[in-house]
C-alpha cells in the first residue's frame, strides 16, 4: 500500500492554509469532511458554489474550503450570503458558521433568513460555547454547565435550534453529531440539493474549553457520549428537541416540505401584478438544485 | 462607457432629492439596493423598490440596517452595482460594515440623508451632523470617499458620480445628503444614456491560477473578479495578503493598511472635486457643503453688499479632503468661514489644513433648520474686519 495516497476531500480543501487552527478533538473538522463528500456526492459544480461564514472557530470554515470563500463580520453571514444569491440566483450559496455567531449576534438575521424561505443552506456547528474567546456562555448552552461568563453555571433557557429553524419556516431541518458522520454526509447532500431556506445542526465536541470546564473528558469522551445518548428519530415533533447539560440528545432528519423561495414568490406576485410583459428574475437551480 | 439606457429616465422632471439620488443611482448602473426605512431617507428606497423589479434588478428590505449594509455587498461580489441608503441612527448601525468594505475593497455605495442628532434627534429635520463619522466611523483606520450634493439635480449627479468613484478606487462611497436637499423638490434634467458616463467594474482578465485578488498596480487598486469566475475567491475583513489569506502580523498589516490608506491620499487631488466663485482678491472665503452652500450664498451676498470682498469654496467632495487647495487659498485670503450644521466638523479640517496661515472662524448650528442668513453675513463681516 502506497503511502502518498490522498485524502478523497484534499481537492476541495486550500491545503496551503492546513493544518486549521482546531484544536485536537475538535468536531468541526469531522463536520468538514462530511460537507467535503457531500459536495461530491451532491455532484454540485464547485466553480458556481459559494462558501459564507462569520466569526468565530467555526467562521474559519469558509477559508479552508477551496470554493470561493467569504469571512464576513460577526453575526452577518445570512445577510451577506443574502446579497450573494439573489445578486446571482445560479449560485448555490452555503453558509457555516458556530451557534455563537448564527444564533446570537446573527440571530435575526437567521430568523428573518428563514421567514422569507431565502435559497440557502445553514449548517451550524454547535458546541454550546463561543470558543474562540475562551468558553463563554452561548445561546444554546445547557442550564447548569459553566462558563467563563457564567462561573456559578447556566441557568438561562436555551434555543432549541431546530425548533426556532422550523417555526421561522425552514424547508429543511436536521440533527446530527459528530459521532453521526455518514449520517450528517447523507443530510448535507440532501439538502445541498434543495430550494429554500434549509438548517442543519452539527453537534460538536469542544474539548479544550467546554469539556474541560465542565469535567466531560476529552473529544473521544465525546464521541462516546454521543454514541450512547443519541436517540435517532426522523420526523420528531421539533417542540421536544430540547438539550439539557448531559441529557440524551435527540437526531435525525424532522423537515422536509416545499415552499416558494424568496425569488419564486417574488416572481409570482409580480407576474400577477405586471402581467406577461414581467420578466421574471432568474430563479437558480431548479428540482435537484445540482447544476454540474 | 455611456450609461445602460435601461435606467436612464431621460427627460426634464420636478424631483425632490431623494427621487433623484434613486435615478442617478439607476442610470449609474445600480442593479440591487438594501434597505430599512427611516426618515428622511426613505423616499429612496420606495423609489428604488418600484423601479428595480421592471429593470431586471433586485430590492430587499432587510430586518435591520446591519443587514442592509452587508446585503449589498454580498450583492457586489456576485457581480452587482450596489446601493443601500439611511439616515442617522441607521447609519450608526452601518459602521461595522463601511469598515468591511473598506477592508474588502468592496466598491459600493451608501446613501446617508443626515437629520438631526445625536440619537433618535430630529428626525424630520436637517443636520450636518454625520460628517466626521462618514469619514472615522469605523473602527480601525482607513479611508473613504464621501461627497455632498446641495440640490436635486445634483443629487442625481453625484450618486453617479459616488458609483463611478466607487469603481474606480474600490472603496465605499458616502453620498452625505442633508433632510433639506433630500426634501426639496426642483428640476432634475436627465440626459440621454448615451451622455453619461459610467465606469463599469475593473474587471481582472487574469486566468484562474494566476489571477491574486489583492495584487495591485500603479494606482494601488486590484482588479476584481465575483463569485463564480472560477477564482476561487477568498474574502476576509482579517488582514490579509495578496491572496486574500489572513496573516497576522504587523509587517501585513502594514502592508494592506498603508496600501488602503494610500490609495486614497496620494489620489486626493484626482477625486477632488469642489466649485469657487470670486476667489480671486477675496478678503475672506467660505467654505460650505449640502444645503448650508445655498444657506450661504445669500450671506456671502449681503457681506459683499457691504462692501466685503467675498469668495467662496462649496465641496462636493468632502472627503478625502482637498488639503492642496485649501493650504492653495490660505495663502491667498485673510480668512476661512466655514458654517454648517453642526458644532465644527469640516471646519476642523479646514483649520487644520490652514495651519495657523489665517484663521478658521465656525459659524455653527446644531441643526433642526437652516442657518440664518443674516448669522453667516456677520460672521463674513466680523472675520474680515478682524483680518484687515
Amino acid at each position: 500500500m502506497s503511502d502518498t495516497a490522498t485524502n478523497p476531500v484534499n481537492p476541495y480543501l486550500r491545503l496551503e492554509r492546513m493544518p486549521s487552527i482546531w484544536c485536537p478533538g475538535c468536531g468541526i473538522g469531522t463536520s468538514v469532511n462530511c460537507f467535503a463528500r457531500a459536495l461530491t456526492q451532491a455532484k454540485l459544480d464547485l466553480k458556481m458554489t459559494s462558501i459564507v461564514s462569520g466569526i468565530g472557530c467555526t467562521g474559519r470554515v469558509s477559508g479552508y474550503m477551496s470554493l470561493d470563500s467569504f469571512h464576513t463580520t460577526h453575526g452577518r453571514a445570512i445577510p451577506f450570503a443574502t446579497g450573494l444569491k439573489l445578486a446571482n440566483p445560479d449560485l448555490n450559496v452555503i453558509v457555516y458558521s458556530g451557534e455563537g455567531d448564527l444564533m446570537a449576534i446573527g440571530g435575526n438575521h437567521f430568523i428573518h433568513a428563514a421567514r422569507r424561505n431565502m435559497d440557502l443552506l445553514v449548517v451550524c456547528v454547535n458546541n454550546f460555547t463561543y470558543g474562540m474567546t475562551g468558553g463563554q456562555v452561548s445561546p444554546t448552552s445547557p442550564g447548569g454547565a459553566t462558563y467563563t461568563t457564567a462561573p456559578f453555571g447556566q441557568f438561562e433557557e436555551p434555543f432549541n435550534l431546530p425548533h426556532l429553524a422550523d417555526s421561522c419556516g425552514a424547508v429543511y431541518v436536521s440533527r446530527w453529531t459528530t459521532f453521526h458522520v455518514r449520517q450528517l454526509t447523507k443530510s448535507m447532500r440532501e439538502a445541498m440539493t434543495k430550494k429554500g431556506f434549509r438548517f442543519i445542526e452539527v453537534i460538536s465536541p469542544c474539548p479544550t474549553l467546554y469539556q474541560r470546564r465542565n469535567k466531560l473528558g476529552d473529544g473521544l469522551d465525546a464521541m462516546k457520549f454521543y454514541k450512547e445518548s443519541s436517540v435517532v428519530k426522523n420526523g420528531a415533533d421539533t417542540r421536544d428537541l430540547n438539550i439539557g447539560f448531559q441529557t440524551p440528545i435527540t437526531v435525525g432528519n424532522f423537515v422536509n416540505r416545499s415552499r416558494p423561495s424568496f425569488i419564486e414568490a417574488q416572481n409570482k406576485r409580480y407576474t400577477e401584478v405586471f402581467g406577461p410583459s414581467y420578466k421574471p428574475y432568474p430563479e437558480g437551480p431548479h428540482g435537484n438544485g445540482a447544476n454540474a | 462607457m455611456a450609461a445602460d439606457p435601461t435606467g436612464v429616465l431621460t427627460g426634464q422632471h420636478y424631483l425632490d432629492g431623494n427621487h433623484a439620488a434613486c435615478e442617478g443611482a439607476l442610470a449609474a448602473g445600480c442593479r440591487f439596493a438594501s434597505g430599512y426605512p427611516i426618515t428622511p431617507s426613505t423616499e429612496i428606497v420606495e423609489r428604488i423598490a418600484a423601479r428595480l423589479p421592471r429593470m431586471g434588478g433586485m430590492f430587499i428590505q432587510m430586518e435591520d440596517e446591519i443587514a442592509a449594509s452587508i446585503t449589498l455587498q454580498g450583492a457586489v461580489w456576485g457581480g452587482k452595482k450596489a446601493l443601500t441608503v439611511t439616515s442617522g441612527p441607521g447609519f450608526s448601525l452601518m459602521m461595522e460594515h463601511i469598515g468591511l468594505a473598506a477592508m474588502t475593497e468592496c466598491p459600493c455605495v451608501f446613501i446617508d440623508v443626515q437629520r438631526g442628532g445625536p440619537s433618535t434627534g430630529l428626525p424630520t429635520l436637517p443636520g450636518q451632523g454625520d460628517m466626521m463619522q462618514a469619514r472615522w466611523g469605523s473602527h480601525g483606520d482607513y479611508e473613504i470617499i464621501a461627497l455632498c450634493p446641495e440640490s436635486p439635480q445634483e443629487c442625481f449627479d453625484t450618486t453617479i458620480e459616488a458609483f463611478n468613484l466607487a469603481e474606480q478606487w474600490r472603496v465605499p462611497v458616502m453620498v452625505m445628503m442633508d433632510e433639506c436637499v433630500g426634501h426639496m423638490t426642483e428640476r432634475v434634467i436627465i440626459p440621454s444614456a448615451d451622455k453619461l458616463s459610467v465606469l463599469d467594474r475593473r474587471w481582472t482578465t487574469k486566468k484562474p491560477g494566476e489571477y491574486r485578488p489583492f495584487d495591485v498596480g500603479a494606482d494601488l487598486v486590484p482588479d476584481m473578479a465575483k463569485a463564480g469566475d472560477g477564482h476561487r475567491l477568498f474574502v476576509t475583513g482579517l488582514t490579509h495578503d495578496e491572496r486574500g489569506y489572513p496573516v497576522m502580523n504587523h509587517k501585513a498589516q502594514e502592508k494592506l493598511v498603508r496600501r488602503l490608506v494610500d490609495k486614497i491620499r496620494l489620489n486626493a487631488d484626482k477625486i477632488a472635486h469642489y466649485e469657487e466663485d470670486q476667489i480671486d482678491g477675496a478678503e475672506v472665503v467660505v467654505i460650505s457643503y449640502g444645503i448650508t452652500a445655498r444657506v450661504a450664498q445669500r450671506g456671502v451676498q449681503i457681506a459683499r453688499d457691504k462692501g466685503v470682498k467675498v469668495g467662496t469654496m462649496r465641496l462636493i467632495v468632502v472627503w478625502p479632503f482637498p488639503e492642496t487647495r485649501i493650504r492653495e487659498l490660505a495663502q491667498k485670503t485673510r480668512a476661512f468661514v466655514v458654517p454648517e450644521l453642526n458644532y465644527g466638523q469640516m471646519s476642523l479640517e479646514v483649520e487644520r489644513v490652514a495651519a495657523g496661515k489665517v484663521p478658521t472662524v465656525l459659524v455653527p448650528h446644531g441643526g433642526g433648520e437652516v442657518h440664518d442668513p443674516e448669522v453667516i453675513a456677520e460672521a463674513i463681516i466680523k472675520a474680515a474686519r478682524s483680518v484687515s
